[in-house]
């Protein structure tokens, strides 16, 4: 099973595919695209031209548009896509990591992880800073990528441990949790089930800008650490020999996995999924050389997420649904698809 | 895993009944601390009162129409999530097999909330059998779905598909509950797995189901632990093996129900029991599966009163109770069970 599970990733392969700025540009196109849609739809649609009007500064002769955009419609989107980018990123690193194309950080824990820190800060101290959040999000990822790394991922890296250690931690992650929100008052444990199901919901500059740093410090790491990942994703053997500082490298790599998955947590919940679907079709379009792979991944992420919400918000009008509950109906049955297919 | 080893064989019989009964008489004690222990304490003394002579004070009430309602349900519970639990592992081969990690409670769950937010909460009897119907579909749905994977129904097949289902359900389980607030209200508590203010009258309505379910799976014991010693040599002994599986699905189904209906998703005691259970007996599933019924009501009445006592008034829920004793069980098993 051990070999069974490998991605396969041939040397002859691993070169800047002469496509890539193309499908770049479409994908960046398609995000714009997906971006506009999200904010001219909802229950007050705004003409394409009135946006774009909006945007650039110039007066549509309608003081809602400037509101609606900017106020509610713009800020959670922005959050949408940029969670998209990182959660994307963060899960393609893992499975690049542990060379395990299941290795969603939603399924091994590390979001359970997350989500537990940060709902203990909002239960236990109310009054905390928004920018509090993320921080504490990244501990709790990071203490569950500890856990994982020692009970699973350390003795021989065995695919299969590593994904039901991670439903196991999840389990007690999330036990946690629901501890914490059974006691709230009905009103917030109503938000918090939207927000603990990953949700993109009343998101507005306020979570945005505390959002921010991490992701224009992240991605480009996690981007320029893509030949490293290349290389570990051969073997430890290999990567040793051919001169990688293995351990080391590897333990950079699970920190900007872990800070990018969970800043994401921090700011729009557990959108999960995500980090699974995304390298997946990524790697359907580029293959698996990770110079190619993350910026296509992290695009498709932020295209997914910014789509779900979309679907969320329109499918059922005026009621909403969160764009984890979006991922997480389209994503599970793709992973049962991947699981039947036995492409690992 | 599926090691053969005959010393439960050599245990003589009259110590597994003397076992059996000790048992019952430890399961007797947390009944009666169950009854006694609470947000008021109540001395033995009262409680044998009210049974002899029933007064309808206040403390006799709390007996007779809160505690020992309640007692009776965690003690059915535990005896149906630990035997289902038991079944599943003997049948599938797999030691991670449980009607929570195989997304089977989450089947349930979903069917409740569908028919409570569909229905309305006026009809108990649909509630149950929608349970039933819920964990059914589920179980199937996760056996298949593991059955094609590389290997077959492998543990990590079964318990990976059972996680991926998990999340799907409860995807559209979180989606029913954000529609609708009503039904949210009337659910999270049952939602986390309790036992507390649970309907009598369902708890009624559902207990020959899980008597029933109980019997069967004890009647299966010899069959189930031939079937153990893998299919083909089940086959060979002359067993209808696609019969007892079939049984043995409805018998789960009967107990996952049921439990779920009564108490929400209640996860891990299916796990932990029937491990703690081997310890004691290896393969005869004719003594294993008893044995669990009794320690699963044990832990689960344990666990019961755990929640009510540890941060008196507050009540926390049994499933994160259970969750964080069975969990770090599961990791650990994982880690010493698994052949990678």
């Amino acid at each position: 099973m051990k070999e069974g599970l490998l991605i396969q990733s041939p040397v002859a392969l691993l070169r800047v595919d002469r496509r890539l700025p193309a499908l770049l540009l479409v994908l960046l196109l398609f995000n714009l695209a997906a971006i506009v849609l999200n904010v001219q739809q909802g229950e007050y649609a705004i003409a394409t031209i009135d946006i774009i009007k909006t945007l650039l500064g110039i007066d549509t002769g309608n003081p809602d548009h400037a509101f609606i955009i900017y106020t509610l419609r713009l800020p959670r989107t922005l959050v949408a896509c940029l969670v998209g980018i990182t959660l994307a990123l963060s899960g393609a690193i893992f499975q690049g990591l542990s060379r395990n194309p299941l290795a969603d950080p939603s399924i091994i824990g590390i979001n359970a992880g997350a989500s537990l820190l940060a709902v203990s800060v909002i239960i236990l101290f109310p009054s905390a800073p928004v920018y509090i959040l993320p921080i504490a999000a990244f501990v709790g990822a990071a203490l569950v990528s500890i856990l994982i790394y020692s009970l699973a991922w350390k003795s021989g890296s065995s695919p299969t441990l590593l994904i039901l250690i991670g439903i196991g931690l999840s389990a007690i992650a999330t036990a946690f949790t629901s501890l914490m929100i059974t006691f709230g008052s009905i009103y917030d444990v109503s938000q918090a089930l939207v927000w603990l199901a990953g949700s993109v919901y009343g998101r507005s500059w306020e979570q945005f800008f505390p959002f921010l740093p991490w992701v224009i410090l992240g991605v480009p790491i996690a981007l320029s650490l893509s030949r490293h990942l290349n290389v570990l994703n051969l073997g430890d053997d290999i990567a040793k020999g051919l001169g990688s500082r293995v351990e080391w490298e590897r333990g950079f790599l699970v920190l900007v996995a872990v800070a990018l998955g969970g800043s994401a947590v921090a700011t729009a919940g557990s959108i999960s999924f995500v980090g699974l679907i995304a390298p997946h079709i990524g790697r359907q379009l580029v293959g698996a050389n990770h110079q190619n792979l993350l910026p296509v991944t992290a695009l498709l992420g932020g295209l997914l997420v910014t789509l779900a919400d979309f679907i969320g918000r329109i499918l059922f009008a005026p009621i909403e649904l969160p764009c984890g509950v979006v991922t997480a109906a389209i994503g599970a049955p793709f992973f049962l698809y991947l699981l039947v297919r036995k492409r690992f | 895993m599926t090691s053969i080893r005959l010393n439960s064989l050599s245990r003589s019989k009259q110590s597994l009944w003397l076992g059996l009964i000790i048992g019952s008489i430890v399961l007797l004690i947390c009944l009666i601390y169950s009854i006694m222990l609470g947000a008021r304490d109540i001395p033995l003394r009262i409680i044998l009162e009210s049974f002899t002579a029933f007064d309808r004070s206040f403390d006799h009430l709390v007996i007779q129409t809160v505690r020992l309602p309640r007692s009776l349900m965690a003690i059915t519970v535990g005896a149906a999530l630990a035997v289902s639990g038991a079944l599943m592992q003997g049948l599938t081969r797999n030691p991670l097999a449980e009607t929570g990690i195989l997304g089977i409670e989450s089947g349930g769950a979903l069917a409740v909330v569908a028919t409570l937010f569909l229905f309305g909460s006026s009809s108990v009897s649909v509630y149950a059998s929608m349970a039933f119907l819920g964990a059914a579909i589920a179980a199937v749905s996760v056996y298949f779905l593991g059955t094609l994977g590389r290997g077959g129904a492998t543990p990590l097949n079964l318990t990976v598909a059972g996680a991926a289902m998990t999340a799907f359900i409860s995807s559209i389980t979180t989606a029913i509950l954000i529609v609708s607030q009503r039904t949210l209200e009337e659910i999270r508590f049952w939602l986390a797995g309790s036992l507390a203010g649970r309907d009598f009258d369902l708890f009624l309505q559902v207990l020959p189901f899980i008597v029933m379910g109980l019997l069967l799976a004890f009647l299966l014991g010899k069959q189930i632990t031939t079937l153990n010693l893998g299919e083909d040599v089940a086959k060979t002994l002359g067993q209808k093996t696609t019969t007892v599986k079939l049984l043995a699905a409805i018998s789960v189904v009967l107990l996952a129900g049921g439990s779920v209906a009564i108490a929400g998703p209640v996860g891990f005691v299916g796990l932990v029991v029937p491990h703690m259970v081997r310890f004691f007996i290896k393969t005869d599933y004719r003594w294993i599966l008893p044995y669990s019924a009794i320690v699963g009501a044990i832990l689960l009445i344990i666990s019961d009163i755990a929640t009510r006592v540890l941060l008196k008034p507050q009540e926390l829920p049994l499933g994160v109770m259970t969750a964080l004793v069975g969990a770090p069980v599961f990791v650990y098993l994982v880690k010493s069970k698994v052949k990678r």
